[in-house]
């Protein structure tokens, strides 16, 4: 009979080991999936992880890793804030996309001007959208009590909304010719956040790091980290400690809020360049993933944003080699976060074989 | 706008039909949730019930084989999410969004031969005499038979809690686990039941939109349904009646909405379909929710 104990400390060792060791298994269980699929296991899982990084055509997936982790890594940051002190931000995804409009509208508004100071106000913009969409479930829950998962899950469906008729209307590129989406911002000099295309930089991968720094010295170092752990470790000593959780929660939400936002806007005027019906592709649910991968912690969620982005561009180089339907790495993103869950019982508890004795 | 041509009986009986779904998978989740569980899959689970129904129908040419295939789908789903949480003590709301995540994708694969087919018909049922009601009969009596087993689901979970001695150590399951336990109820094994009849009800419910709703598969088809139905739980304070009342009033704003788009309401289309989602939250901010069952998304380890 196999028990569980509870440990009087989280084992150190495992809270480091847990992710490398739900990996693993993901890896395994992936290439279960892959055979069952009529694909060579070993093939596929190395065009996943190591093509992107050591194939011939690296030199052409390396920039792409930043640019698919800047956001991912960005939003997961946010949202690791809010996971730590139980406040939950579901809706990412729809503060990314009201971030990348506002950011994107003021850029449209100063066309075909140039001027240093139009992508700083963008930038101001993007945080303010996906900040104020974010204020929504935040001030619903502090206000009236409502559930901010439920909530903030609902506005991504009205954003996505939103989006459509933002490109439909608004928006539309006027020399567009009647097709949906606005303008390309990534040919407007004066509002693109590409620093060097070719190397894959923009200014989201800047303010990715510059992210994991501030997430990491307010953590570590500043009574506000403290606090988040302390109100997810006991929300009631938080109390007696002085924390207020209404603000907890606004300031939280607003974090995460404002950094999705920010992903957003560096997106839609970079790698997407415009606003289109199908601009999101679902990184604020990923990101999800990449924050608990990352054990909330900004250093991993910086790992684990970079073997996210990884699983991206292996998936799409899998599924034009070797034919490999892109469904299934969404299947092996959602069996990683499973797994990770699974082994996280390692950290906490003792496994303990042998007879159950009498209670 | 032509508000004349929108058919008052046609508008309520459609109402009933778009509810359903959402009443298959809040039920379900009701049940689990009275259990003392938070699972969040919902979305996740109903997606694969979705896709499990339309290839067991398609393949059988029976949509009720399809029905059970997609019970059967959305139980052996929620099994997972039942694994991790009773035996690995997982957090219940990030293993939720795991399901979910895991759903869409699964689905997703799973679909891929059968995008553009449509699903053999499911006829309604004209009940006899009922059914010749004027009135009546159109908006509450023609309609096709899941209509019904959802309806008698919800009758049946009701009866449950409320009279029968199974329900009776399920809600104190759900209140109080430590005290559960300590009256020797296997507290894992009965949150373990609830969890898969809340899958195999959200499967359901997917595929009543895969089968009789659309009637087709596409990818992602749920849109927020399952998440919806979880509203509507809290909206209904874990109480079988008012989650009708809950569903019906969701379906009437979807049913409204489609039927503005199609009259030609001088609203853009992207903002009428943002109605039922604003509606859900307009209901949860507005409707106090009750008392949540005490032992609600903690997860229970018996110590020694």
């Amino acid at each position: 009979m196999i028990t569980l104990e509870k440990r009087p400390q989280p084992s150190r060792l495992w809270v480091f080991a847990t992710p490398v060791l739900a990996v693993v298994l993901t890896m395994l269980c992936g290439g279960l999936l892959f055979a069952a699929l009529g694909q060579n296991p070993f093939e596929t899982i190395r065009t996943i992880f190591l093509d992107p990084l050591f194939s011939e055509f690296a030199w052409f997936y390396r920039p792409q890793l930043l640019i698919k982790g800047a956001p991912l890594v960005l939003i997961a940051i946010g949202l690791s804030f809010g996971f730590r002190a139980g406040i939950w931000n579901i809706g990412a995804e729809g503060q990314y996309i009201v971030g990348a409009i506002f950011g994107a509208a003021v850029g449209l508004a100063f066309y075909p001007m140039e001027s240093i100071i139009i992508f700083p106000l963008m930038i101001v913009a993007g945080a303010l959208g996906g900040f104020l969409w974010a204020m929504i479930p935040g001030i619903l829950r502090v206000r009236f009590g409502t559930n901010e998962i439920l909530v903030s899950l609902m506005l991504v469906y009205v954003a996505e909304q939103l989006l459509a008729s933002m490109a439909l209307g608004v928006l539309r590129n006027p020399d567009g010719m009647g097709f949906p989406g606005s303008r390309n911002l990534a040919q407007y000099d004066s509002a693109t956040s590409w620093i060097n295309q070719s190397a894959g930089l923009h200014w989201g991968v800047a303010f990715a790091f510059i992210a994991v720094i501030c997430a990491y010295v307010a953590l570590s170092r500043h009574i506000f980290g403290f606090n988040v752990r302390l109100s997810g470790q006991s929300p009631r000593a938080a109390r007696f400690a002085g924390v207020n959780p209404s603000r907890l929660v606004l300031i939280c939400m607003g974090i995460s809020g404002a950094l999705a936002g920010l992903a957003g806007l560096f997106e839609v005027s970079g790698p997407a360049g415009q606003i289109s019906i199908d601009f999101n592709v679902g990184y604020g649910f990923t990101a999800i993933i990449v924050a608990f991968l990352g054990r909330l912690h900004p250093v991993g969620i910086l790992l684990a944003g970079g073997l996210m982005a990884l699983t991206y561009i292996g998936g799409e180089i899998a599924q034009s080699n070797l034919g490999l339907p892109i469904a299934a790495i969404q299947i092996l993103q959602g069996m990683l976060l499973f797994f990770l869950l699974a082994v996280d019982v390692l950290t906490n508890y003792r496994v303990r074989l042998g007879k159950r004795g009498i209670a | 706008m032509d508000l004349t041509s929108i058919n008052p009986i046609l508008l309520l009986a459609s109402l009933m039909v778009a509810a359903t779904p959402i009443i298959l998978a809040a039920i379900g989740e009701l049940v689990v949730e009275r259990a003392g569980v938070l699972n969040l899959g919902v979305e996740g689970m109903m997606i694969t019930g979705a896709i499990c129904g339309f290839v067991v129908a398609v393949n059988t040419g029976s949509p009720w084989l399809g029905f059970l295939g997609a019970a059967v789908g959305g139980a052996l789903v929620s099994l997972v999410f039942g694994f991790l949480t009773q035996f690995l003590l997982s957090n219940q709301v990030a293993t939720g969004l795991a399901l979910t995540l895991f759903g869409l994708g699964l689905s997703a694969l799973m679909g891929q031969g059968y995008i553009g087919i449509k699903a053999p018909s499911f006829p309604d049922w004209h009940i006899p005499l009922l059914g010749d009601i004027p009135i009546i009969g159109p908006i509450i009596f023609q309609h096709d038979p899941m209509v019904y087993v959802g309806l008698f689901i919800v009758a049946g979970v009701w009866a449950f809690l409320k009279y029968s001695r199974a329900g009776l150590i399920l809600r104190a399951v759900g209140e109080n686990h430590e005290a559960a336990h300590a009256l020797g109820y296997h507290v894992v094994r009965v949150r373990m039941l609830a969890i898969m009849f809340g899958g195999a009800c959200a499967g359901l419910g997917g595929a009543y939109l895969s089968l009789v709703r659309v009637p087709q598969w596409t990818e992602g088809m749920t849109a927020g349904a399952g998440w919806i139905a979880l509203a509507i739980v809290v909206f209904a304070s874990w109480r079988p009646g008012r989650l009708l009342l809950g569903a019906y009033l969701f379906g009437g704003v979807t049913v409204l909405q489609l039927n503005l788009q199609a009259a030609g309401a001088e609203i853009g289309v992207e903002y009428l379909s943002m109605a039922p989602y604003l509606a859900t939250i307009a209901v949860l901010v507005i409707m106090r929710a009750g008392r949540a069952p005490g032992s609600l998304g903690q997860s229970f380890h018996a110590s020694r």
